[in-house]
């Protein structure tokens, strides 16, 4: 059966397009059947923009210059600004907002004249391990469509695990590009904090959010970090640091790497299975050559209840300017200034937002403060001190992404802590603001596992470099979903 | 009553600093353009967009913490004071709590010839709100339009401690603040334009009561006057009501400038709870000591450095010198009719005379002054060659300071010309003289009236053109030879 354009990674598609075997059209086009045909099932896109991207798509063949990414689709998080396409954060308060700018991130990738497909689903503000918070509607793995895609990103995994884009961009604040990588089998890089600009990405919790890749593969997403990444003047807290080219650190060598596996992340609640795909994966890179050893991050299991003052504080204030004054939805019934407040932000944000809303209100008041948000950023410096002090002798740190797979739509709705569980092994990553990357490491049951590699702050290439030699000695990142129900 | 009560208080001053752009993005911060031109999706808080501090705004903070003997830390943070109100778009200001990039200054104010010296606890940066316009009163209204050019500008907020004891020392550490910004060229400092902005926490206590009494914030003080009669007036309710047994309630008032008294806007339980925390958005700032000294470097004189100067170089009494440098446009006023005329002391004279009376006469600031240095530098030369008397200098000075017109046009309009010559005198003198015996009878008896009347009747005849000293030394010779 021949390979349909769809199905291909970028760096298939680049060199195709290089040998000019095919155009971007067809590949436009390629994927928009693709997407005409299992979109009513998977449900991964809020908007999609098949006429714009058709155009683009000629020009790029007409002009003929396959340089880069030009002529490759994409799609986007709707939590990335793109000017003249509606941008709704997954939120009724945005579901008429088209920016008139567009993020850092996205334009970078639209500078190489790549494509995009559409935008993509996401649980409200990105809050949620599900998408289930979307406003619109769920959206449904690929491996089971009973089953979540995970979230925030879920739109953006499950899109590319469903050969709907060969890429998309997420953002992660406590693991939403790594968790719904590892439930939708694909692979998500979550960048260091500063590493990616976050201007134009509508913020969640400013100092944990960074914008990261989901790809087919390992060579795809460093290939896309090396054009996303790097000081943007516009965003004060992206770092000045040089970018290295990540893909020269695919070489599968991980002779004399020293890996190490935290006890904390291998406790219970994380599901008997994945621990022993993990220990699996450790094994096959001792294996490789690499040194692997066990360490504790003593303060782990204070980066949940710790994450949860930070990033609602934030999130409080960072979504107290949809008010209804300037754009997004407003209730015009409103007798008065403040009452349209109010009703507009009733009305406009789902549960979940108002849920942390009010728990980041509560956390910054005046008396809890102390108690709370500052006891938080001392724990998230624990936490920070925990990984510097294990990186003092190893080099990549391993764990299981997430406590389990993919678990079923509806089954977690009722129960937010429950849900907060989920991100146990990822917060506390972004509590430190270190590189995070989930990649395919096996199934369970017939829903993909991810593993965990957590790197030096701005030391992606060693990730990348370990990851590609896995992905090199494995085969599960070419595992397709049957798209029915398991 | 009032004496045997202690009245204190502490200033809150917004000063817009004095930038080309915004605070936190690249608009325009001039005042008086079209609602909403001056504004991007940073300002008006659209989603996604990040702050990037305006690095001059620092300069300015920093020279102005210079100005008033402020320390300047090496870190200082922004945190985001949260709250709703349809004029900040972002419903959080971007604002300094615990770390400001000021700390510890002082500010020496002169009250009736006491110095006295005010604290200043602190000056952080801050980005200004945007404007509310209602139709009518704000309670009545029945929309209002949100104006976002002002959004954003960079404002510093100048605290002083609770130091000062009277309305007076109140008004006067507020002019002294004023002129010192304007010396350091960090703000317009225009309070009818909101660029000079101020605040007054005010208590009373009976005298020798250690700890402050409750006290109260008064808003909208549009001006000296405001602040001066709106402190008068709150002692003057905060004294009556302890007299009649009423508690002081912690709370936010306003003044209001039509009914010249203040009334509560908010009590301390209605007071926002701003929730502080650092803004994430921004890291935190480090203020090397190159910096500081850089901005050190490039600090324009100040008024105790210029009044130093026209003591001792110019020989201009201290009490000269400290009116002289009482605002910047006056110091520069000063200087450039020194570089033409060098008596000092004769041009602070007409300074503080003449040209400080015009000025207060008719409300104005030396700023929107009609007559420009040279032109009293060019009458204080036609007084000195003798060609127009003193006197007559009032009268072109005058018309100066209407018309605008430069003296030697005055002096030839109005045929202001001396008369010092004797061909054109004597012959006066004699006439009058001739015509009044009786009179020299009476000089001669040693009436000295009699020599005023002369004088006044030789003035009347040469329309007060006659030089004064000269038509002395005439008359006197004349009378004195009969």
């Amino acid at each position: 059966m021949a390979v349909e354009l769809y199905e291909l990674t970028v760096h298939e598609l680049q060199e195709r397009l290089a040998r000019r075997e095919i155009s971007s059209e067809e590949i436009v086009k390629s994927i928009f059947a693709r997407i005409h045909n299992v979109e009513d099932k998977v449900k991964s896109f809020i908007t999609l923009t098949e006429e714009s991207a058709l155009q683009n798509a000629r020009e790029i063949d007409q002009a003929g210059k396959y340089t880069g990414i030009a002529g490759i689709p994409m799609g986007l998080k709707d939590i990335f600004c793109t000017r003249g396409v509606k941008t709704t954060c997954g939120s009724g308060i945005l579901s008429n907002f088209v920016p008139a700018y567009d993020s850092t991130a996205s334009h970078r990738l639209d500078e190489q004249q790549a494509v995009l497909v559409g935008k993509l689903n996401m649980d409200e503000f990105a809050m949620g391990s599900s998408t289930e918070n979307s406003a619109f509607f769920a959206t449904h793995n690929p491996w089971d469509m009973e089953r979540v895609p995970g979230g925030s990103s879920g739109g953006s995994a499950s899109a590319v695990a469903a050969d709907e884009v060969p890429f998309a961009l997420g953002t992660d604040t406590g693991g939403s590009i790594r968790q719904p990588a590892s439930y939708c089998g694909v692979v998500g890089m979550k960048p260091t904090y500063g590493r990616v600009s976050r201007w134009g990405v509508i913020a969640f919790a400013s100092s944990l959010d960074q914008v990261g890749v989901f790809s087919k593969d390992v060579r795809d997403n460093a290939l896309i970090m090396n054009i996303i990444s790097g000081h943007d003047p516009l965003d004060s807290t992206s770092a000045a640091i040089e970018v290295p080219d990540y893909t020269s650190y695919l070489d599968g060598d991980v002779k004399g790497l020293r890996i190490a596996y935290p006890k904390e992340y291998f406790q219970q609640g994380v599901d008997a299975s994945i621990k022993e795909l993990i220990k699996k994966a450790l094994l096959k890179y001792e294996e490789l050559g690499a040194v692997v050893e066990e360490v504790s991050l003593p303060h782990s299991e204070y980066a949940l209840p710790a994450y949860y003052l930070v990033a609602p504080a934030e999130a409080s204030a960072n979504l107290a300017r949809f008010d209804g004054v300037r754009y997004g939805y407003r209730d015009t019934e409103a007798e008065n200034v403040v009452s349209m407040f109010s009703e507009s932000r009733a009305q406009g944000f789902g549960d979940e937002v108002k849920r942390r809303i009010m728990l980041g209100t509560y956390a910054l008041s005046s008396g809890y403060y102390d108690a709370y948000y500052l006891k938080a950023l001392k724990v998230r410096r624990l936490i920070a001190n925990d990984f510097e002090k294990v990186f003092r002798d190893f080099d990549v740190i391993v764990s299981p992404t997430t406590p389990t797979t993919a678990f079923k739509l509806g089954e977690q709705s009722g129960d937010p802590l429950t849900i907060y569980m989920n991100d146990i092994l990822t917060v506390p990553i972004n509590m430190a603001g270190l590189p995070g990357m989930s990649i395919p490491c096996g199934f369970d049951q017939g829903l993909p596992v991810g593993m965990q590699l957590i790197g030096k702050a701005f030391d992606e290439a060693t990730l990348f470099k370990a990851a590609y030699a896995f992905e090199q000695n494995t085969a599960y990142h070419t595992m397709k979903p049957a798209l029915g129900v398991k | 009553m009032s004496k045997d009560y202690e009245i204190v208080i502490g200033l809150e001053v917004h000063a817009e600093l004095k930038t080309e752009t915004k605070i936190f993005c690249s608009c325009s911060t001039a005042f008086g353009a079209e609602p909403n031109t001056q504004t991007c999706p940073v300002c008006a808080g659209f989603p996604g967009m990040l702050p990037v501090l305006n690095e001059k705004v620092v300069d300015l903070a920093i020279r102005t913490g210079l100005a008033l003997h402020c320390e300047i830390p090496e870190l200082c943070k922004f945190d985001r004071k949260n709250y709703f109100y349809p004029d900040s778009p972002k419903a959080y200001q971007i604002s300094q709590f615990d770390l400001p990039v000021c700390v510890g200054g002082y500010l020496d104010i002169d009250v009736n010839g006491q110095k006295k010296r005010i604290g200043i606890t602190r000056a952080h940066m801050e980005e200004d709100a945007g404007k509310l316009v209602h139709q009518g009163d704000i309670t009545t209204t029945p929309f209002s339009l949100v104006d976002l050019n002002r959004c954003g500008v960079p404002l510093l907020e100048i605290v002083s401690e609770p130091d000062m004891r009277s309305a007076q020392e109140a008004r006067a550490y507020m002019e002294k603040l004023r002129s010192m910004l304007l010396f350091a060229g960090v703000s317009d400092c225009k309070m009818q334009e909101g660029s000079l902005r101020c605040d007054a926490n005010v208590s009373v206590r009976p005298f020798g009561q250690e700890e402050f009494g409750t006290r109260t914030e008064t808003k909208n003080l549009n001006s000296f006057r405001a602040l001066e009669r709106a402190i008068d007036y709150e002692v003057k309710r905060q004294i009556e009501a302890i007299e009649d047994g009423e508690k002081i309630i912690q709370e936010t008032r306003t003044w209001d400038e039509e009914k010249q008294l203040t009334r509560s806007i908010r009590s301390k339980e209605e007071a926002h709870d701003y929730r502080y925390f650092p803004e994430p958005d921004l890291p935190p700032l480090n203020i090397s000591r190159e910096w500081v000294q850089r901005v050190r470097d490039e600090m324009p004189e100040m008024p105790d450095q210029a009044q130093v100067r026209l003591v001792q170089k110019y020989g201009l009494p201290e009490y000269d010198a400290e009116i002289i440098t009482l605002t910047p446009e006056s110091l520069s006023f000063f200087d450039q009719c020194l570089k033409d005329y060098p008596d000092a002391k004769t041009i602070s004279n007409w300074m503080m005379g003449e040209l400080s009376r015009l000025l207060n006469q008719n409300n104005m600031e030396l700023g929107d002054c009609k007559i420009k240095p040279d032109d009293l530098v060019q009458m204080l030369k036609a007084i000195d060659d003798g060609s127009i008397s003193g006197k007559m200098g009032k009268t072109v000075f005058e018309e100066m300071f209407a018309t605008g017109k430069s003296p030697a046009v005055i002096i030839k309009e109005k045929g202001l010309v001396q008369i010092s010559d004797e061909g054109s005198l004597v012959p006066v003198i004699e006439d009058i003289i001739n015509a009044n015996p009786k009179v020299v009878e009476d000089y001669k008896n040693g009436k000295d009236k009699a020599f005023g009347f002369f004088i006044g009747q030789i003035m009347k005849t040469t329309k007060g053109q006659a030089n004064p000293a000269q038509v002395n030394k005439l008359l006197k010779e004349k009378l004195n030879s009969i």
